[in-house]
């Protein structure tokens, strides 16, 4: 068979004008990175496959791209209008690009699980390319040249007799409104004059001047200010509540309440949080006890109903022997804990309502929302704004469904809601509690011989698509019914995500027990299962090396084939200087790696750590990642996010757990919940890229999460000699495993 | 009833609850965008503006202690079209990824480096304890804010020289 590698690009085009419109048929040979079949295209073209749902050029040769993702602070802004400027040969500042909008943008699902290069960027690029192929072929036409004498340069097509034709100028007779081909004319990567370069982040500049940049900045015309009461715990319902006094507060305008959801609009921001809280004092609650008796330590979850999902099974009967090993690791809730509490803006007019949030996803937040409020689709329109930075499904769909049910009532007036911090802290969904359980056998050769994993886990998606996932909807008089949950085992994952080794073990057996029964509210938290699997993996592999005397990156390598695996752990080793030198006392290194979902962005990550002795505190010193994401689009924007990833998973792994009682989250604010501060922060953090000049894309903004917190737990067992497995860290944990009392 | 501050340089009357956090007559009487509501409790750092050379948390300081005192947001560092060092060094070293927490942290900073035009890296890592980064953005933040020093330096330095 030819290797795609070597067949030579497309060339060869067919071009017919018909009725000053163009239709271009490429050939559909196999190309460089097109593994799709002939008839699928590329990214999510395949979904909104017109040309023009993703770019359009006026007459005065403006461009707009239009993309269904989302900036959340990952920069994807920057790194689409890259792509885009690439293949249409312009400038990146003379690219608009309008994001996700569910009146203006393809509907491209949910901005989340490092998709969103790979799903828009891919198509961006491909309509990108195709556009401008179109409209050297328009040129072509007019001038009657073949289109190999012509070349697109600068927001014009050129002609090797010196000829030119702006876009704007070309747009008249070229038809955009024509479905996107399976293959495009995508450029050599050796021809790149904006991918694979650092372009700065657009947004920054006005972020650091005052501009407006969230959703928190938007200031509508007689916009109202409004505040939610959430009841003091999850199981508590609202009795009654006399609000008479609050509604004569000053600037209040009106109380909304429907069964158990409560707020309050008042004219000036200040004014709604006092009101707010007089109407907290006068709310009556039923509290109940649903809460387990648990503090913050998972293995309630143990005696949860579980229902068993077999993720990989390729057990044979002939099991060598050889010395078991077993280990058990705990995770916490974790919160996603936003910098900013979630916030919307909601103005319901003539029967339609329109949302600015910062929902990962406009349109099943849209349809959640019209579901919600009984009106149909088209009445409604979400309009995405950025806001702090969510880290997977946070608050921002509750607050634009908060919003929404009170612009209902105030027909005609813009509100803005602004959650507040403990409604944050104590309301998001949250990063589930889970419980790993590992079996090995470990043959005297060294190698492993077989692996059992087990995880116990609720499900890390209860994102919007129906009314019932959104927190208001499940209070109101009328309620919805959160959705019945469906568990499916696929190639990415979702709890289960990264349980499957990436080494080369015979023998697997591993097993999701799922739990249907969830105290707390879960969801998507940055990396989903992939955060303890590769905690928990990884754990271990250093366990087996420690116990097979290898050396945990020799013992890593030995169990595995992937060659790309291989450079960016060899890359990450070198680069730390990775040795098995002894360290002075209370220092320690540690080493992890995983390929994230298993089929995208490799990351190997190692540190130092150091340990204070007396106080258990645990401080990683220095981090070295090495991250091979594919083609790279912007080099500093992956190690940002890679740099961000580090920082952050340390943070959950040696900080965070949420806290509660029988009926009430109690971990509600920064000192409840403590996370990382700048006296934590390491002294040096270095991500080094490996290239891959035109082979496909890898998600890449969650691929730290999981090396890291194995990497810290390797390093502090390297230090003190005991093994940690019960995140967090914390340094009660850490002195009470060195035994200082 | 009316409050008389004097933000970024200007003198601004507004008709407020004295007892109003600053912060929200920031961003709503006055439309300035960059200080940020985070925790509302002093928690965060995301509210921080300074206030007669000292960083505050703008979320917990109510305007009835501010007539007659110097108040600066980050609009007052400069502009888009003419950014100030600190906004220069943030843009220069890519140092945000959502952003929210970063008009505090550069106010915290320009706090430190009025008083400590020389701080040290370490000087600067304390200074900032009290602000938070969720995006953990911290590498990055500590690099912009020794570059300002050092393009304040550098200005300095250009200032004696005429």
């Amino acid at each position: 068979m030819m290797d795609a590698l070597d067949h030579p690009l497309v060339t060869r085009r067919r071009f017919l004008g018909a009725g000053g419109a163009l239709v271009v048929s490429f050939s559909l040979g196999p190309r460089v990175g097109a593994a799709q079949s002939a008839f699928v295209r590329p990214g999510d073209l395949n979904d909104a496959r017109y040309l023009d749902a993703w770019i359009r050029i006026d007459a005065e040769g403006r461009i707009s791209v239009f993309t269904g993702k989302a900036e959340l602070g990952q920069g994807i802004r920057t790194a689409l209008i890259q792509l885009a400027a690439e293949e249409l040969d312009v400038a990146p500042d003379s690219i608009h690009l309008v994001t996700a909008d569910t009146g203006l943008t393809p509907n491209e699902g949910y901005t989340a699980g490092s998709r969103s290069i790979v799903d828009s960027g891919t198509a961006i690029r491909n309509a990108a390319a195709q556009v401008r192929d179109l409209l050297v072929a328009a040129a072509a036409a007019r001038w009657q040249l073949p289109p190999a004498r012509l070349k697109a340069e600068n927001g014009a097509v050129v002609s090797d007799d010196g000829r030119t034709l702006q876009y704007g100028e070309l747009v008249a007779s070229t038809q955009l409104h024509v479905v996107a081909q399976p293959q495009s004319n995508l450029k050599k990567p050796v021809f790149s004059r904006v991918m694979g370069k650092s372009l700065a982040r657009v947004d920054i500049p006005a972020k650091v001047t005052g501009g407006a940049a969230y959703v928190q900045d938007l200031r509508l015309p007689k916009m109202l200010h409004a505040r939610v009461v959430r009841p003091p715990g999850p199981g508590a319902n609202l009795l009654d509540v006399d609000s008479g006094a609050v509604t004569k507060m000053p600037g209040v305008v009106k109380v909304i309440r429907d069964g158990s959801f409560l707020a309050v609009a008042a004219v000036g921001e200040f004014q709604a949080i006092q009101a707010m809280r007089a109407l907290a004092e006068a709310a009556r609650w039923n509290e109940r006890p649903t809460l387990p008796r648990a503090g913050s330590v998972p293995t309630f979850i143990l005696n949860f109903r579980a229902e068993d999902h077999t993720v990989r099974d390729t057990r044979t009967s002939s099991v060598r022997a050889g010395r078991a090993l077993e280990a058990t690791y705990t995770r916490p809730y974790q919160c996603h804990a936003s910098i900013g509490p979630s916030c919307a803006v909601a103005l319901f007019d003539k029967g339609s309502i329109t949302v600015w949030t910062h929902t990962q996803g406009v349109y099943p937040d849209r349809a959640a929302i019209a579901q919600m409020l009984r009106l149909p689709l088209d009445k409604v329109r979400c309009i995405h704004m950025e806001g702090a930075g969510c880290y997977g499904h946070n608050g921002a769909d509750d607050a634009a469904a908060d919003t929404a049910l009170i612009a209902r009532a105030l027909p005609g007036r813009p509100v803005r809601l602004e959650w507040m911090r403990e409604q944050e802290h104590a309301w998001e969904p949250y990063g589930p509690a889970m419980i790993t359980k590992i079996r090995a056998t470990l043959e005297d050769s060294g190698s492993i011989s077989d692996w059992n994993y087990e995880l116990w886990s609720n499900t890390h998606l209860t994102r919007p698509g129906s009314a019932g996932a959104l927190l208001p909807a499940q209070s109101l008089a009328q309620p919805f019914a959160p959705d019945e949950q469906h568990v499916e085992i696929t190639p990415e994952g979702t709890a289960d995500r990264n349980s499957v080794p990436i080494y080369t073990i015979p023998n697997q057996h591993i097993v999701w027990h799922f739990l249907r029964e969830m105290p707390l509210r879960t969801s998507a938290l940055r990396a989903l299962g992939a955060y303890m699997n590769v905690f928990s993996i990884e754990s271990f592999m250093d366990e087996l090396a420690h116990a097979a005397g290898a050396d945990p990156v020799q013992f890593r390598l030995r169990h595995l084939r992937d060659e790309r695996a291989r450079e960016v752990i060899t890359t990450a080793a070198k680069a730390f200087g990775w040795s098995g030198s002894a360290l002075p006392r209370n220092h320690g290194r540690g080493f992890a790696f995983a390929r994230y979902k298993n089929l995208a962005a490799y990351c190997a990550v190692a540190i130092d750590v150091e340990i204070e002795r007396e106080t258990g505190r645990a401080r990683m010193t220095r981090a070295v990642a090495a991250v091979d994401s594919g083609e790279i689009v912007n080099p500093d924007g992956i190690r940002n996010q890679t740099e961000g990833g580090i920082l952050q998973s340390m943070s959950w792994t040696l900080f965070e757990a949420v806290t509660f009682d029988d009926t009430r989250v109690t971990s509600i604010d920064w000192s409840t919940y403590p996370v990382l501060r700048f006296s934590s922060v390491p002294d040096r953090v270095e991500v080094h890229l490996v290239p891959r000049p035109g082979r496909p894309f890898l998600g890449v903004g969650e691929a730290a999460q999981g090396p890291t917190a194995a990497a810290l737990a390797n390093a502090i067992a390297n230090a003190t000699g005991k093994r940690l497995r019960d995140i967090p860290f914390t340094p009660d944990r850490v002195r009470a495993a060195m035994g200082v009392l | 009833m009316t409050v008389t501050l004097n933000v970024n340089g200007r003198t601004r009357t507004v008709a407020a609850d004295p007892r109003t956090p600053l912060l929200y007559v920031l961003r709503n009487d006055l439309r300035l965008n960059g200080a940020k509501f985070g925790c509302g409790l002093g928690q965060c750092g995301a509210c921080t503006v300074v206030i007669d050379g000292e960083a505050v948390f703008s979320c917990v300081t109510p305007i009835l202690l501010l007539e007659g005192r110097q108040i600066t947001t980050v609009e007052g560092l400069g502009t888009l079209e003419r950014p100030g060092a600190l906004q220069r060094a943030f843009i220069e070293k890519q140092a945000a990824q959502c952003g929210y927490c970063i008009p505090g942290m550069m106010m915290r900073a320009h706090a430190l480096l009025l008083k400590r035009p020389n701080a040290t890296r370490d000087e600067i890592r304390k200074a900032l304890e009290p602000n938070l980064c969720r995006c953990c953005t911290h590498m990055r933040i500590l690099d912009a804010v020794a570059r300002a020093g050092e393009l304040m330096r550098e200005a300095r330095g250009e200032d004696q020289g005429t």
